[in-house]
This record gives C-alpha cells, structure tokens and sequence, in this order.
C-alpha cells in the first residue's frame, strides 16, 4: 500500500474524529458546559499519571469485544449479540470458577474456557438460526441478547446469590481461581496477555492464512467467494462462533480477573460490545486498525470518568461523541465514494 | 390462579402493541420504498424523551406531542439524509444513530433534568384514556377496547390508512415503484430520493408518536433505553409481514399477546427477569417458523 492510498483511507477517519469532537463541543456550549474545559478534563483524564494505567485496563475488555466484533463484520455480517454472549460467558466462568470441584488453578483455566465455550455456542445459534431458516443474524443476535440477560439476571437472584450483598451478585471467587495482577498497585490485570495472545492469533489469521483471505473475500464480494469454492455456511457457523468465544472470553475475564464475582449488569453497563462494535466500524473490521480504535475509545471513556468527577459533565458524552464519528463516516464514506 | 385471559391482560397487550406498531408502519413504509431502517429503536427513544421533555417544560399535553413529533423527525432527517440522500449503509447509519439516541437522551436526562435512570414528574399530563360508549361495557374486552387513549385508536386507523395508499393511491404506486426498481422509477420520472425522504420524515413522525405512547401513554415518565429493543421487534414485525401494513399489524398483535401474557405470568410469580423475555422469545420463534416455510425475504444483510 503506497502513502497515498494510506492517507485516502486515513482521511476520511481523522476527519471524523475531528467531526465527532466539534459536534461534541457544539452540544456542550449549548447546554452551557464549557468546549475547552470538557476537552482539556477529557484528555487529562485519559492519559495523565495513574489514569493512564486505567486507560489501559479499560482497553482490554475493549479491544477483546472490537475484535469479537470484527471477525463477523470482516466478511461483511454483523454480530449485534455481544451483549448476550459476553453476559452468558461471564455467568458460566463464574459458575465454574465457584462450584468446579477441582483445585484453584484448574478452575481458573476451566471458567476462561467455559466463559468462552458458552459465549461462542450462543453465538452459534444465531448461526445456526440463518443457516437453517434464513433468520438474519442481524436481528437473531440482537434477540437472543434478552434471553441471556433475563437468564442470568434470574440464576444471581435465586440460586447463586450471595446473601450477603446489597446487589444481585453471586459468591466471591476464591483468590487462587482469580487473575493476578499484572501490573502490582494498578487495574491492570493478566487477562491483557489472554487478549493479546488472541488479537495476535487473529491478526495472523487474517493476513497469513487461508482462512482469513476466506473472510476478507467474503466481505468484499459474497457471490465471489462462493464461486471461489468457500463454503459460506460452515464459515457463517465458524465465524460466529469465534467471534461469540471472544465477547464469552472477555466476560469471563472480568468476572474472574478484576470484580471476582458475577453481577447483574456490572459487565454490561460500561457498554463494551457497543463501543466495540463501532470501534470495529471504524476500522472497516481490519483487526490492527480495530485495536487503536478500541484503545482510543477506552482512553475517551477512562476521559469520561474523569471528567464527570471533576467538573460534572456527563460522561455520557462519550457515547455520543462515538456514535458520531461513525454515522460521520458512514455518510462520509458516502461522499467519497461518489465523488471517485 | 385466577383467569389467565382477564381484561387487564387484553389491557396491556393493547397497550404493548401501540408503540410496536407505529414503529412498524415507519419500517413498512421505508421497506416499501427501499430502504432498511433499523434505527427503529433509536427514533423511537427520541420520541419518548421529547414527550417527556416537552410535556414537563410547556406543561401541556400537546406541548409534549409537538415536541415528541417535532424532534423525532429533525433526527430522523440524518436518516434522510445520509440513506436516502447520499445512500450511505444502511446498517451502519442505523446502528449509529440508535446508539446515538441512547447516548443522546441520556445526556439531556442528566443536563435538563439532574437525574439519570428515571425521571417522572406526576404533575405531568399524560395521554387520558377515553370512553366509548358500548365498547366500553364489553365483558373482559371493555377496558382494552372501549377505554383506551387516543393514541391508540389512531394506530390501528393508521395501518388501514397506510394499507389503502400504499395500494390504492398513485404517491402509494410510485413509492412502492422506488422499492422495487429504483433505476426504472427513475428513468420514468418519479422523484425517488424526494420520495424516500418524505417517507424517512414520516416514519419519524410516527416513530415520536410511538415514543410518545412508550413515556406518557400509561405511565408518564422516562427512563433510559426505555424502548427495550421494542423497535427491534417493530423490524422483525416488518419482516414476518413481508412489509405489508395488515400482516405488520397482526405480527405486532401476536408479539403484544406476548407481551402481555409474560407480565401475567410474573404476577403469576414467575420471576420477571425470566418473563420479561418473552417478546423476544415469541420474535425469535415466528422468525424461525417463518423462515423454514421459506416466509422471509432472504435479504442478505452486509455491510
């Protein structure tokens, strides 16, 4: 790729960016809040001393659920279910993790694969559901998100509940089935290296294998890819499930790495698989873009934090600032192809 | 266990379907004309929100209506504009923009009103339900029928409004022309892109009404992501229907049943958060039995 295609696919992203940001600013002077002062909170709030390191720990769920995304959205279909499959593996892992007969650290690698296993199976479903009747994934995987949330937010009210808590939580997971640290005195924990090893996996997958060429094929010609000799079903039933293990695996993560117990919307509060998903969006599902997306989505939500605690302005805003940026350039998107 | 089928249970199914059922005529009508909308949802949460927000500053009902319509539609103009006008995804815009909704209203709960989860105001004038005389009187029907409020009775004469324009009137031929063969509808001089924006501007309409009937039809109050997916189910609905206003409205009909029957069934004691997944249960299973008869239009759906 020469510099100048470079900077034709980099365009129009920083453009939007920057048009997220002014839009931001526009509707912050009009509810009389101050452009510079949110900027300067946001920023600060990301990146200065020991809030970098929670940029960081926020960028691991992250860019796991922007990866989970971008495997499906590579060959051109969208998985809007991460929700689901992130709170079904979440829920598993810490079934496992609290109940597996076995010592601590089988229990340990048992909740990240059973996190896993679950969140790719339901994922899989929704596969399943396509490929059998023709239900679109794009409805089947948002659907299926209500069911795994009613399920779980009824097993952490009744049986697993932990009495003891004012929320609806299961028990504590024991220290030795839990994540270390990685980083001592800081958030960060050892699930960033679970997640690196799969965003490697992934991009090697992508670029070096057939596997991958497969996918990419897909995603810019369907009908291509079917006469090339792809079988679309088995890819649509393998990508969904990868792409389910992921959203389980972060869950899992979460649960077994940084809150040690499971609670009803504790994982999906932070809106990780949306972020992700507009992360993945950003990069056009292209996994090493869809990392530097997701990390600078993190550093604006750890902003976001910062700036609601310091001079209350509605972190929020951070939502919106993202959503912006990609409707700006899908329409951009749009424009620039038109005009070429 | 008293009478499963009691009036208060055909009550809340007649409320339940209203707002489902705006959405869907919106989602027909742009399905009709060929576009994809599933920023459903997203309309129909700035809907509710203006409802609320304008009712509570004008202090008047028909405050929040104008609000509820008035600012649905100025967001749904960046539908317009980026599907119809610049043709961008779909998909994508959709997605973006019901994010941006949920965003959007949350940020305004937190800066207008200094709360967030819930804001309720009981000083607020919700939609009054009405009588009708005779209806009204019916056994175990009576309520959900005769005693509903005005809302509700202009949903269902706006499915039979659209049915008969989309398949009586020549704007309802043309637009459906649009649909089907874009290019040709172009070559033989119809206005498609005006076309599709007036109908992106109208779904808007419908959708604020939709928002209108979720935060001051029964309850008068809004609360984050109110919407629950409903306008999810409003593009399933669309689907199961083939985009045809009457099989719309009786797929709406079976998820409102749903509905309905699932918060009996908590009062039943079932726990809530196993009930409250009935709707989308009941979507997935009519999705899934319409498709093995081969009832779906198998529309690809790629970005």
């Amino acid at each position: 790729m020469n510099l100048r295609r470079q900077a034709a696919t980099l365009l129009p992203i920083v453009t939007a960016v920057l048009v997220g940001f002014a839009v931001c600013g526009v509707i912050a002077a009009l509810v009389g809040l101050s452009p510079w002062v949110m900027f300067t909170e946001l920023i600060k709030g990301a990146v200065e001393g020991p809030q970098l390191f929670e940029t960081v720990a926020r960028a691991v769920p992250l860019v796991g659920m922007t990866l989970a995304a971008g495997i499906p959205l590579r060959a051109g279909i969208v998985n809007l279910g991460a929700d689901g499959q992130l709170v079904l593996g979440a829920c598993a892992a810490a079934i496992v993790a609290l109940y597996l007969p076995a010592p601590d650290a089988v229990r340990l690698v048992a909740a990240l694969a059973v996190g896993a296993i679950i969140g790719g199976g339901y994922a899989a479903l929704a596969a399943a559901g396509e490929i059998v009747a023709k239900v679109p994934l794009l409805l089947s995987t948002w659907l299926l998100t209500y069911p795994a949330k009613g399920l779980c937010g009824y097993l952490v009210r009744s049986p697993l509940r932990d009495p003891v808590t004012a929320w609806p939580s299961s028990k504590r997971i024991a220290v030795g089935a839990r994540l270390g640290h990685l980083i001592p005195g800081t958030p960060v924990n050892q699930g960033l290296l679970l997640i690196a090893v799969a965003a490697v996996l992934i991009v090697f997958i992508d670029r070096r294998t057939s596997v991958g060429y497969e996918l990419r094929m897909r995603g810019l010609n369907e009908r291509f890819a079917r006469y090339g000799g792809v079988a679309l079903s088995r890819q649509t039933a393998w990508l969904m499930f990868a792409s389910g293990a992921l959203a389980g695996l972060v869950g899992a993560i979460m649960v077994v790495g940084s809150q040690y117990r499971f609670t009803d919307g504790a994982l999906t509060a932070p809106q990780y698989s949306w972020s992700g998903t507009l992360a993945a969006l950003l990069a056009g599902g292209e996994p090493i873009a869809g990392i530097v997306a997701a990390v600078l989505f993190a550093a604006l939500q750890t902003g976001g934090f910062a700036m609601e605690r310091s001079v209350e302005i509605p972190r929020v805003l951070t939502m919106v600032l993202e959503s912006v940026i990609i409707l700006f350039l899908s329409m951009r998107g749009a424009i620039w192809r038109r005009a070429s | 266990m008293g009478a499963l089928f009691n009036a208060t249970f055909f009550d809340q199914a007649v409320l339940g379907i209203t707002p489902i059922l705006l959405a869907a005529l919106a989602g027909t009508l742009s399905e009709r004309v060929g576009l994809f909308n599933i920023a459903l949802d997203g309309q129909m949460l700035v809907g509710a929100f203006a409802a609320v927000a304008g009712s509570h500053f004008t202090g008047t009902l028909s405050g929040g209506i104008a609000a509820a319509v008035l600012a649905t539609v100025a967001f749904s103009a960046l539908l317009a504009f980026g599907s119809a006008v610049l043709r961008g995804n779909d998909i994508v815009i959709g997605i973006s923009l019901n994010l941006l909704a949920a965003g959007l209203t949350s940020f305004l709960l937190r800066v207008l009103f200094g709360v967030s989860g819930t804001f309720s105001d009981s000083s607020m004038a919700g939609l009054p339900r009405l009588h009708v005389p005779g209806v009204a009187a019916l056994p175990v029907l009576g309520r959900a029928l005769g005693e509903q409020n005005a809302l509700v009775y202009l949903s269902w004469l706006l499915v039979l409004l659209t049915a008969v324009f989309l398949d009586r009137t020549p704007w309802g031929l043309r637009l459906r022309g649009i649909g089907e063969q874009f290019d040709a509808a172009v070559t033989l001089g119809t206005k498609a892109v005006r076309y599709r924006i007036v109908v992106t501007l109208v779904g808007g309409a419908l959708c604020g009404l939709a928002g209108l009937q979720l935060s001051l039809g029964s309850l008068t109050l809004f609360s984050e992501n109110m919407t629950a997916g409903r306008g999810w189910i409003a593009v399933a609905a669309v689907m199961l229907g083939r985009a045809r206003p009457l099989a719309v409205a009786s797929a709406c009909l079976l998820f409102g049943l749903s509905d309905a029957l699932g918060l009996r069934l908590q009062g039943e004691g079932l726990p809530n958060q196993i009930t409250d997944s009935a709707p989308y249960v009941v979507t997935l299973v009519a999705l899934v039995i319409a498709g093995l008869r081969q009832r779906i239009d198998a529309r690809r759906v790629v970005i």
